[in-house]
């Protein structure tokens, strides 16, 4: 049994933490989209030009493909236009950006972090820290992937939808820190939650990427990224995350055996967790199949995430089941 | 030697079933099986399973909530008739549920097992000969340099690869465990089939209440509602039993988040079979009790105060505990029903609220926590005919008044007694004293035969899918003549020509060893693989990564 003495320092810090936080995601948003606006070599051809050359350099020996008529020159993308130059200034808006959006990311950290001290169990059971947990992961995924590939120009959409969702939690899911409910009083919270957050930060930059690859538009001058850079991050996102959501699932369902006297029993929430697993399960099909890959795909990706935030938020809201643990102020 | 390049794709996902020839009922029947084989019927059907899914989480499921269901025909008769024909209350066991069920059953088993015959000749075939011309492939490079046959095969041998060697060429293969984890995944969906229909046949689930103090033993007739599978017989219930000897809830005692409760702790003294010995065990959220596999759980709690009832002859009408349920789990104010069938001269019946912790508001009493601090009673007691005696069932919670009258001034807040108080009826009525306070458990029994091989079946997909989706099928062929060596490669899997594109530039460093020339042939990216055209992937799958070889 936990102690239900909370520490209320502590529990202010952590909320002080995430008003931080919020402020530190919008500036570096706002960082970002300077760059992009101004910082990037405008391209308007699908290719991402800059990136197939990337792949040309590194390559020590040529790579060949017979029956494609394409000129060497046009694949390595020297046709498209680069008419606008990149301001110097901007290219450093974009430095600072990351710089914040690290420090964000560590506030953030903290906020999770003392408001578990406060309550000294983890700061995952109630849908205020769960938004909380899964902006975090979110901004993790993205930053992590930032010191492994050249993807900044997310950024401005990752820590947007970031403070979008803080500032969603703060003003409107919010409820003090406190113990839990006896149920929730499980290690498996650490098992099953912590999954579900982490597929969730994933699941939530793929589709990021999935707006924005509707949003793009061929042929015209964009500072978006290309089509298929968005497609393969997308796709690389819910390739990570798919499993994980899998495993939280699973988790769900061992854990609903030890709580509730059965390990499936088609509760609202797990309804959903289901068809969100199916969707997610039909994009990577799409995406497989010939006719579907591109576009239809994309949009499958998103209704699969439809899917998700439903469960999370419209499921806790509209439906009552045993799940409903999530203390939503009334 | 050179022979030409038999590569029968069998595409990851679609296969479209061709249109039957001709009208031969075995046309039509190979036809109607091919179609519901295909991977895209069941992708359909596995939709549809999702989708039909939908209606449950929106509806109140009559195995979940019957009293919902019932509210529901109250509110709204005519929508609700028409739901429940469509069987919207039972969505879960409903016929077109089943329906969707069996055919992603059958279209799962059709598509599966053919394709593990065929890909277990696959495996212990040997990689494909080097096609004649390999700038045909998607990758290839050429260098000179005096790489010889064994040279390559050693060199490709050891990057995991299987191959087989002719006397100008190598081929090798590797990321079988691709197409193997496939598999897997697909028959472990239909092991997890398998796994919940047999827990539904062999198992049972049972709900009671259990007073302090009472006992329970595992019988069909001890249960307050039972919920056996078709395949259970009553004699196959693990006979144990145990009787609660203590409950304790504990709340929150101050703060914002005052009355939450932190925990809940029954004891129970068990013997698990009539004749063995009676050990102690601690019920808990989250901590269920195992015997031999039934498992009981601790689901629910309240109070049950315990009553005398004497009748206006003097008689005992009446005697021990009532369970009330609560209105409000803040408070726990709980409302419960003594009837009493045997008082005489008329039957008396009594509404009750009962205050755990009870605080005087104005005129008015309430409860203001969850935990027993000041208990009392408020007695609301009528006469008249229970009406019990029609035969039709009655729930103990509820009070059929409309043959009863109030006896003396109704008010809306009477006061309350405390424990040990008596109250004096109207009319000579009798009385009732207010005893004391106990707490009940609700408990949930479970037997699932399923719950372990459904496990063992979940785990094993998610193993299975995260093979498929990280393995790539993969091949590589090298062709020397006099000091050219040419080198081509493909990728089997759709979508992984981008990572593919490095490793086969890593395979052909590898190949050419230290001597660097400069490369030959430049050539250009296949235009329908636009992934192949775009930013480096970091993840390669590096030769010495061990779970892509089997
Ligand atoms: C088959 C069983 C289960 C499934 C499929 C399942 C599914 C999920 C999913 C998908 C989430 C992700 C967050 C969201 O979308 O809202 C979630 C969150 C959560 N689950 Fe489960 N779960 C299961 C069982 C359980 C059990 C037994 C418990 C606790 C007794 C539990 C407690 C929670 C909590 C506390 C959250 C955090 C999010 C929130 O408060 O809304 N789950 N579950």
């Amino acid at each position: 049994m936990p102690p239900a003495q909370v520490n209320e320092g502590l529990a202010m810090l952590s909320d002080q933490l995430i008003l931080v936080t919020v402020l530190l995601y919008l500036v570096a948003m706002i960082a970002y989209a300077l760059e992009l606006a101004f910082g990037r070599a405008r391209t308007a051809t699908a290719t991402g030009t800059t990136a197939a050359a990337a792949v040309k350099n590194r390559q020590l020996v040529s790579v060949g493909a017979a029956g494609s008529d394409s000129s060497p020159a046009e694949a390595e993308g020297e046709s498209s236009t680069t008419s606008v130059a990149p301001a110097g200034w901007a290219i450093k808006a974009g430095s600072v950006a990351v710089v914040v959006s690290w420090l964000g990311w560590a506030a953030n950290l903290a906020g999770i972090l003392t408001r578990g001290f406060a309550v000294d169990r983890w700061p995952w059971g109630n849908m205020y820290e769960f938004v909380v947990a899964l902006c975090f992961a979110a901004v993790t995924v993205f930053l992590v992937l930032l010191t492994r590939q050249p993807i900044r120009f997310l950024g401005a959409f990752v820590t947007v939808a970031a403070a979008l969702g803080l500032g969603f939690a703060v003003l409107f899911l919010h409820v003090q820190a406190g113990p839990v409910m006896p149920a929730l009083n499980s290690y498996w919270i650490a098992i099953h939650v912590t999954a579900a957050v982490i597929a969730g930060g994933l699941f939530l930059v793929a589709g990021v990427c999935a707006i924005l690859y509707l949003i793009r538009n061929d042929g015209r001058m964009s500072v978006l990224p290309s089509k298929e850079q968005l497609d393969r991050i997308a796709h690389r996102a819910i390739v990570i995350s798919f499993p994980i959501w899998t495993f939280a699932v699973i988790a769900g369902a061992l854990w609903a055996d030890r709580a509730w006297g059965r390990y499936w029993g088609w509760d609202p929430k797990e309804v959903w967790s289901f068809i969100t697993w199916i969707a997610y399960a039909a994009y990577l099909h799409a995406r497989a199949t010939a006719g579907w890959r591109g576009k239809a795909a994309m949009i499958i990706s998103l209704v699969a995430f439809a899917c998700l935030l439903f469960n999370l938020v419209g499921v806790n809201i509209f439906f009552s089941g045993l799940h409903s643990y999530a203390d939503v102020p009334k | 030697m050179t022979t030409k390049n038999q590569e029968t794709e069998e595409t990851e996902v679609i296969e479209q079933p061709a249109k039957p020839v001709g009208l031969g009922v075995m046309g039509w029947l190979r036809w109607g099986w091919r179609t519901l084989t295909s991977m895209r019927t069941a992708l359909i059907l596995l939709f549809l399973f999702a989708l039909g899914s939908v209606p449950g989480s929106i509806y109140p499921q009559r195995s979940v909530d019957p009293g919902r269901v019932a509210q529901y025909f109250k509110n709204s008769p005519t929508e609700a008739e028409w739901l429940d024909r469509l069987w919207m209350f039972d969505v879960f066991t409903s016929p077109w549920f089943a329906a969707i069920y069996l055919l992603l059953f059958l279209s799962l088993a059709g598509c599966v097992f053919p394709r593990a015959v065929v890909h277990f000749k696959e495996l212990r075939k040997k990689p494909p000969a080097a096609p004649r011309n390999l700038n045909r492939l998607p990758q290839s490079a050429s260098f000179e340099g005096d790489l010889t046959v064994e040279e390559a095969a050693a060199k490709l041998r050891r990057n995991r690869f299987r191959v087989v060697t002719g006397p100008d060429w190598v081929a090798a293969e590797k990321g079988y465990l691709r197409e193997t984890g496939n598999l897997l995944f697909h028959v472990s969906l239909l092991m997890l089939l398998f796994a919940v229909g047999a827990g539904g046949l062999f198992g049972y689930r049972g709900n009671v209440l259990v007073v302090e103090g009472d006992g329970f033993a595992n019988t069909v007739a001890a249960y307050d509602r039972f919920m056996p599978g078709p395949q259970v017989s009553a004699e196959s219930l693990q006979p144990f039993s145990f009787t609660l000897k203590d409950f304790q809830a504990t709340y929150v005692a101050s703060g914002e988040k005052r009355g939450q409760p932190l925990d809940y702790s029954a004891t129970l003294s068990v013997q698990d079979s009539p004749s063995s010995p009676p050990r102690d065990v601690e019920l808990k959220v989250n901590e269920p009790l195992d015997v031999n596999g039934t498992l009981t759980y601790l689901i629910g709690h309240g109070y049950a105060p315990t009553f005398k009832v004497i009748d206006g002859k003097g008689n005992t009408a009446f005697e021990g505990s009532v369970p009330c349920l609560a209105n409000d789990q803040a408070t726990y104010t709980s409302e419960c029903v003594i009837k009493a069938p045997d008082a005489e001269p008329d039957q008396l019946g009594f509404l009750m609220r009962f205050l755990p912790t009870t605080v005087p508001n104005g005129d008015a009493w309430v409860s203001i926590f969850p935990g027993a601090a000041n208990p009392t009673v408020q007695v609301f007691p009528f006469a008249g005919d229970l009406g019990m005696k029609s035969g039709e069932p009655q729930s103990v919670y509820q009070l059929n008044t409309d043959k009863l009258r109030p006896l003396g001034k109704m008010s809306a807040q009477p006061k309350p007694l405390n424990v040990g108080d008596t109250l004096e009826l109207a009319n000579g009525a009798g009385k009732i004293q207010f005893t004391g306070v106990k707490e009940w458990i609700s408990i949930q029994t479970a037997y699932d035969p399923g719950r372990l091989p459904a496990l063992i079946a979940a785990v094993a997909a998610v193993l299975g899918l995260v093979l498929s989706l990280t393995v790539r099928r993969r091949r590589v062929w090298v062709r020397i003549t006099d000091r050219q060596v040419a080198v081509g490669g493909l990728t089997r899997t759709e979508g992984g020509g981008a990572t593919f594109a490095e490793e086969f530039a890593e395979i052909v460093t590898m190949l050419r060893g230290a001597a660097p020339s400069e490369p030959s042939a430049p050539s250009s990216e296949p235009e329908d693989r636009p992934e192949d055209a775009s930013a480096p992937d970091r993840e390669p799958v590096s030769p010495s990564n061990g779970s892509s070889e089997e």
